[in-house]
């Protein structure tokens, strides 16, 4: 059933948070460390468990890819509410301080990716089969 | 007149999300006709609907004073139930469904690498530019490079030095304008970059830290490479709230005594 797609990625979500939580508090510092990301990892490696043994419907499945597909939709929502007006009014160290960190972080993606793709040889067979 | 939009919006508030649902679907229509018909499918339809959404932002952000965009307006309030952080994370988690195992591995260390060089880069640009126009203080100059960190570490690290309410908002500001940035300027600057691959986008989330603006940039580039971002920029926020107010305050002091 496709509740039961989002029983699992609901789940995930929220075991994921608690830790992010928990993990925080541990450092003692007021934010959620990685919530988000822990449950995207549990949700691959749950669904990739469930799928293995055949035990993934389609039509659970179907409920995690609906949410999926309106990433994007959800993003434009979000896009909408930002503070736009307090971003351009906030002066130009605002500005300037935004915008050159964003630039030379670009700067940075080739030589960073560069260092995955060199990997281990064993790393690089398995992605070339 | 009066009568009839009574009327809209008597239906329209309590229905809010399903509203949202209507406005954002016909963005998206338009932005993707503009992008087959104006552009000839050069610049991506998400690309177009998340620049407007946030023309749409500046709009309700000067027609209300409020601090949500156009989700201030009574009329537009389901697009902040729409575009809140509780479906953003649902279906930033929802896109980890198809992620690649095999690829997310092959970039681990290099993303855990962008995440502490992008962390001290950001809070060194934040603190010479707090610098250069006045702020020379340690507490400013740290609050402010955790504002370029992200909109969230600025506030964090302020309120744990004890910074003044107009750094913190500035602080803020430049997060925000790094958010909005990244959203805007991916699509554009992804290919001469290099961010086509899982691996350049697992980089890219933690070189750029801002879960919105990743989410939106990678959205508007390319959607397969969205799990790989987001996934490292999760975990940005919180290791910048780490070593913001501890190791970043603690350099920055001993440079500016």
């Amino acid at each position: 059933m496709v509740i039961y797609g989002l029983f699992i990625m609901g789940l995930c979500a929220i075991v994921g948070n608690v830790l992010g939580e928990v993990l925080g508090a541990m450092l003692g510092i007021p934010a959620n460390v990685g919530g988000v990301g822990f449950a995207m990892l549990f949700l691959v490696l749950v669904t990739r468990k469930l799928m293995d043994k055949g035990k993934l419907s389609k039509l659970a499945e179907s409920g995690i890819q609906f949410w999926n597909a309106m990433y994007i939709p959800v993003v434009i929502a979000m896009a909408a509410q930002q503070n736009v007006v307090a971003a351009l009014k906030g002066g130009w160290v605002a500005v300037i301080g935004g915008l050159a960190a964003v630039f030379l972080c670009f700067f940075l993606i080739r030589p960073l990716a560069k260092l995955a793709d060199t990997g281990s040889p064993a790393d690089r067979t398995a992605a070339a089969e | 007149m009066d009568f009839l939009s009574d009327i809209i919006l008597k239906v329209v508030k309590p229905n809010g999300l399903i509203a949202a649902f209507v406005i954002v679907g016909a963005i998206t229509w338009f932005s993707y006709w503009c992008s087959k018909t104006l552009t000839k499918g050069r610049v991506h339809g998400s690309a177009i609907a998340i620049v407007i959404g946030l023309i749409l932002a500046y709009v309700g952000g000067e027609v209300t004073g409020g601090k949500k965009g156009i989700a201030d307006i009574a009329l537009f309030s389901g697009i902040g139930l729409m575009g809140g952080a509780m479906l953003r994370d649902f279906c930033i988690i929802a896109t980890a469904f198809g992620i690649d195992l095999r690829e997310l591995k092959k970039a681990g260390v290099a993303g855990v690498l962008a995440l502490v060089i992008s962390m001290a880069l950001n809070f060194a640009i934040g603190a010479s530019v707090a610098y250069a126009f006045g702020y020379t203080d340690a507490v400013s100059m740290t609050t402010i490079g955790g504002g370029v960190a992200t909109f969230i570490v600025g506030p964090v690290t302020g309120a744990a030095l004890g910074a003044s309410s107009d750094v913190i908002a500035l602080s803020i500001a430049a997060g925000v304008v790094k958010s909005i940035a990244v959203m805007l300027v991916t699509p554009l600057l992804a290919k001469p970059f290099g961010l086509t691959t899982p691996a350049a986008a697992t980089v890219y989330g933690g070189l750029m830290g801002t879960t919105s603006g990743t989410a939106a940039g990678l959205a508007a580039t390319d959607p397969k490479l969205v799990p790989y971002g987001a996934l490292t920029s999760t975990f940005y926020t919180g290791f910048g709230c780490l070593v913001g107010p501890s190791v970043c305050y603690f350099v920055i002091k001993a440079l500016v005594g």
